[in-house]
């Protein structure tokens, strides 16, 4: 079951969800580009708050760690390929240390006419973040600003890094 | 005795290199790579000042990286092992990119693994300053004994980095007892050594919905 998209409804902006985030506290981006993500990634390259293009996912879940550490508030994006590059990263840094990084992952392989090598993870995805128990979210475009609050509330008050799963078909 | 000291001349000891490091580290935020490198910092001098990693190898550098970033007037220092360089050598490039002046990034080259049993590493047959300073570090230097390692620390204490130092040590074959504080308070720790809440409060204002653009607007509404 993909997004249920009405005609004429409008896909979130890069700028509304970067905006909101801003409001929301969050200071410091960083990950590794992805195309569901393109919109915001388009957004944080022109920004002027600096995003800070990461090499590898593993990478960008230590800077936004550091980051955290040092006072700021990061986010950090990715496509969840990039989920098994940082599975060590999430689970005996992230989690393990109680950092709240709000993790913005784009869903490929949700739909399974995507491309072959999207196929296996797309199906794994959730059970993958269930079984290291990082609490995530999956929002349509209607829901997405609301689960972004919801989000980042629970990362604070659990202590825990969260993550919202976009599909395509979210972002503008 | 690894196999790795048998190749090479006598070599630093691990802890002594500690020890000369912290002689003037007070008021440095210092990442120290997972393994025997925490733990033996730990067993030096345990400090708030300490970011002791006890998992995610390979990513010290840029978990200090995220810390130079974030507190761009307080030097940073990170004290890697080679097998951790190694496992995520891509962090060098994003350093030498973004050039930190405030960072600095302690190699202690054992040439092995040692906290699974001394098995060699690679790094006795690759030049890590050179790669260093190829991605762009200002200053990138490899050191054998204490008293280089004294010149040098006070040196990059006093430049602009990011700047690089391999220190070549014996692989010690003694056990070092684990890291005993629990993650949380390490993490704790060190952001109230920066003088930041011990954790990050809720999260500012919830959002006036009229100012965010209409992107979010569902079109039920």
């Amino acid at each position: 079951m993909t997004v249920p998209l009405g005609a004429g409804d409008k896909l979130v902006t890069g700028k509304a969800f970067y905006d909101l985030a801003v409001q929301l506290g969050y200071d410091f981006f960083t990950g590794v580009p992805d195309s569901t993500l393109g919109a915001l990634f388009a957004v944080l390259e022109a920004g002027e708050r600096g995003y800070v293009s990461a090499v590898r996912e593993d990478i960008a879940i230590g800077l936004a760690v550091g980051a955290y550490l040092g006072g700021r508030t990061p986010i950090v994006l990715m496509q969840n390929s990039g989920l098994g590059n940082c599975l060590n990263a999430l689970t005996s840094l992230a989690c393990l240390y109680k950092i709240p990084v709000l993790i913005v992952v784009g869903w490929r392989g949700a739909d399974e006419n995507d491309a072959p090598e999207h196929q296996l993870m797309g199906k794994a995805t959730t059970d993958l973040l269930r079984a290291i128990s990082l609490p995530f979210w999956i929002p349509t475009q209607h829901n997405l600003q609301e689960l972004v609050v919801v989000a980042s509330e629970q990362r604070i008050a659990e202590r825990t890094p969260c993550a919202l799963l976009i599909r395509e078909q979210v972002f503008a | 005795m690894c196999s790795a000291d048998k190749r090479a001349g006598v070599r630093m000891i691990e802890s002594n290199v500690f020890r000369i490091f912290m002689e003037d580290s007070c008021d440095e935020a210092v990442v120290i790579a997972n393994g025997y490198l925490s733990r033996r910092a730990f067993h030096c001098k345990d400090r708030n000042s300490h970011f002791y990693m006890i998992g995610s190898m390979g990513l010290a550098p840029s978990i200090a990286l995220g810390v130079a970033l974030a507190q761009p007037r307080r030097r940073v220092v990170t004290i890697d092992g080679d097998g951790n360089l190694l496992m995520a050598l891509g962090a060098l490039t994003m350093i030498g990119h973004l050039r930190p002046p405030n960072l600095m990034h302690l190699v202690v080259d054992n040439e092995a693994y040692a906290s699974t049993g001394g098995q060699r590493s690679i790094s006795g047959s690759i030049d890590l300053p050179e790669i260093a300073r190829a991605c762009g570090y200002r200053i990138a230097e490899c050191v054998l004994d204490e008293t280089l390692l004294r010149v040098q620390l006070k040196q990059m204490r006093n430049t602009s980095g990011p700047s690089f130092l391999q220190i070549k040590v014996a692989c010690a074959s003694a056990p070092a007892a684990r890291v005993s504080r629990a993650p949380q308070d390490i993490a704790q720790a060190f952001r109230q050594f920066m003088k930041l809440e011990p954790f990050a409060s809720v999260a500012t204002r919830a959002p006036e919905a009229q100012s965010c653009s209409p992107g979010f607007r569902s079109p039920r509404s």
